[in-house]
């Protein structure tokens, strides 16, 4: 049997297209709710971390260690399977951008800090100096400096997050992975997973090349 | 009598090292005093306090218009009195020109887009920048950034205007510029407490001058009498060694 046939099957990968498009539809849904609870989320927990009382610097922080620390994968499983057994019975969709938004928080948090940490102390001053309130000092002249600073950084991690969506096929989720491998069930042919695997790059190189090309025009920009 | 700028027994401590040993100056109302002496001796310090960039101890006491300088609600009202300029400019880059200098009137004392643009623009002219107003502060040189930064802070409309060493970061070329700017404004009643190494501008421009040393004031008196005939070895030795050369 010839390569092309056995990954590469047209007659194949045209009968389970709608399949894994269906499943991509998921996939962007899932990606860009846990990207912009994450983002949310991770943001209050930055400002937490740096700005808040003692106990609540710490508690943010031992957040972010270990929501680093744990595997995403485990997480879920967890959020999934063990939590029921105390009576929170989330849904697929529920779980999986559970986990994926409780871990995105804890990256997205440290992005944020180290952007937040990153602009000049005399920006702080000055906007002190000039009478300007936390909120307004924030809102004005600190946060749309380091967003400049962050977007790369933040980039990056949706470009994971999204990857990691596929981890929800696990737990049920109709997600683009899981109709591939249904599809290849089906067909008894692994053409689909090849298919997704080609999604999944179509979808994302864009934003990697984006990013580089963000990296390379903020890295060049000295003050 | 207490002065419109009232400092007394401030001490000041990075860890274990006193950089304020007790400092007592009361400065009046639309006077203009200079602070000079070596880097270390804590100038910078000094003024940092006064609307408490710098934090300092409890038993010290600093009021600005009766206002005490002390943390929590009061401090924004001594910030709104209290103008600075730093030595490193702390322009917001993100902002054009116009903009730095809108700002702080907008959102403290909450002016209209029309009312910050007018007094803004009004500003940038009497500092010579009226060209450069739709420019990013990157793009201007460091006298003019200077002069954008006393705008800045003359915009709040201050009591009161505190200048950290505004000349030292300048390429010698642009110090007379700002320098000129400053002297316009020390002739409009304006409270000024000039930190500098421009012995030139503290004998010119100031009511007083104030020589510090090792965080103390070691002596204070009109620009005549500190540069023509300093009472203390210390003066006379810091004087003699930065004005011959």
């Amino acid at each position: 049997m010839d390569i092309f046939e056995t990954f590469f099957n047209v007659d194949v990968l045209l009968r389970t297209y709608p399949l894994l498009l269906k499943g991509l539809w998921v996939t962007v849904k899932l990606g860009a709710a846990s990207i912009v609870v994450g983002l949310v989320f991770g943001l209050a927990l930055a400002l937490i971390r740096i700005y808040a009382k003692r106990p609540f610097r710490l508690l943010a922080r031992i957040y972010i260690d270990i929501f680093r620390s744990i595997p995403l994968l485990v997480l879920l499983i967890i959020v999934y399977y063990a939590l029921p057994f105390v009576g929170i019975r989330l849904s697929g969709f529920l779980s999986a951008l559970t986990a994926l938004s409780l871990v995105s928080a804890a990256y997205t948090a440290e992005i944020f800090r180290a952007g937040i940490e990153a602009i000049p102390k005399g920006q702080f001053e000055a906007s002190g100096a000039l009478g300007l309130s936390y909120r307004h000092m924030m809102a004005d002249v600190i946060l749309p400096q380091a967003i400049k600073i962050v977007i790369p950084p933040l980039t990056n991690n949706s470009i994971n997050v999204i990857k990691d969506t596929a981890l929800a096929s696990v737990v049920a989720m109709p997600d683009l992975l899981k109709q591939a491998t249904q599809a290849q069930a089906l067909a008894a042919n692994p053409s689909p997973l090849i298919g997704a695997a080609i999604i999944y790059i179509a979808f994302l190189w864009p934003l990697v090349a984006w990013v580089s090309r963000l990296e390379r025009r903020f890295g060049g920009d000295t003050r | 009598m207490s002065g419109f700028v009232s400092i007394r027994n401030l001490h000041k401590s990075f860890g274990t090292f006193e950089a304020l040993r007790g400092i007592d100056l009361e400065i009046a109302e639309g006077e203009v005093v200079c602070i000079i002496g070596p880097s270390g001796s804590g100038k910078s310090t000094l003024i940092r306090c006064i609307n408490r960039l710098e934090e300092f101890s409890d038993d010290s006491e600093i009021r600005v218009a009766d206002i005490p300088v002390a943390a929590g609600r009061t401090l924004a009202k001594v910030r709104a009195e209290v103008g600075m300029v730093f030595q490193s400019f702390n322009l917001f880059p993100h902002l054009t020109v116009r903009r730095n200098v809108m700002l702080a009137p907008m959102r403290v004392h909450k002016a209209s887009v029309a009312e910050a643009t007018e007094r803004a623009d009004k500003l940038l002219k009497r500092v010579g920048i009226s060209e450069q107003a739709d420019k990013y502060p990157g793009t201007l040189s460091g006298g003019q950034q200077q002069r954008v930064a006393i705008a800045r802070a003359l915009a709040m409309e201050p009591k009161v205007m505190l200048f950290d060493e505004p000349t030292s970061a300048l390429d010698p070329e642009m110090v007379g510029e700002v320098l000129d700017v400053m002297k316009a404004l020390a002739h409009t009643g304006v409270t000024m407490i000039v930190v500098t190494h421009e012995m030139g501008f503290a004998r010119q421009v100031a009511d007083r001058v104030v020589f510090m040393d090792a965080g103390e004031v070691v002596e204070i008196g009109t620009p005549d009498q500190i540069f023509g005939a300093p009472k203390q070895d210390r003066t006379r030795n810091f004087l003699s060694a930065v004005l011959n050369h």
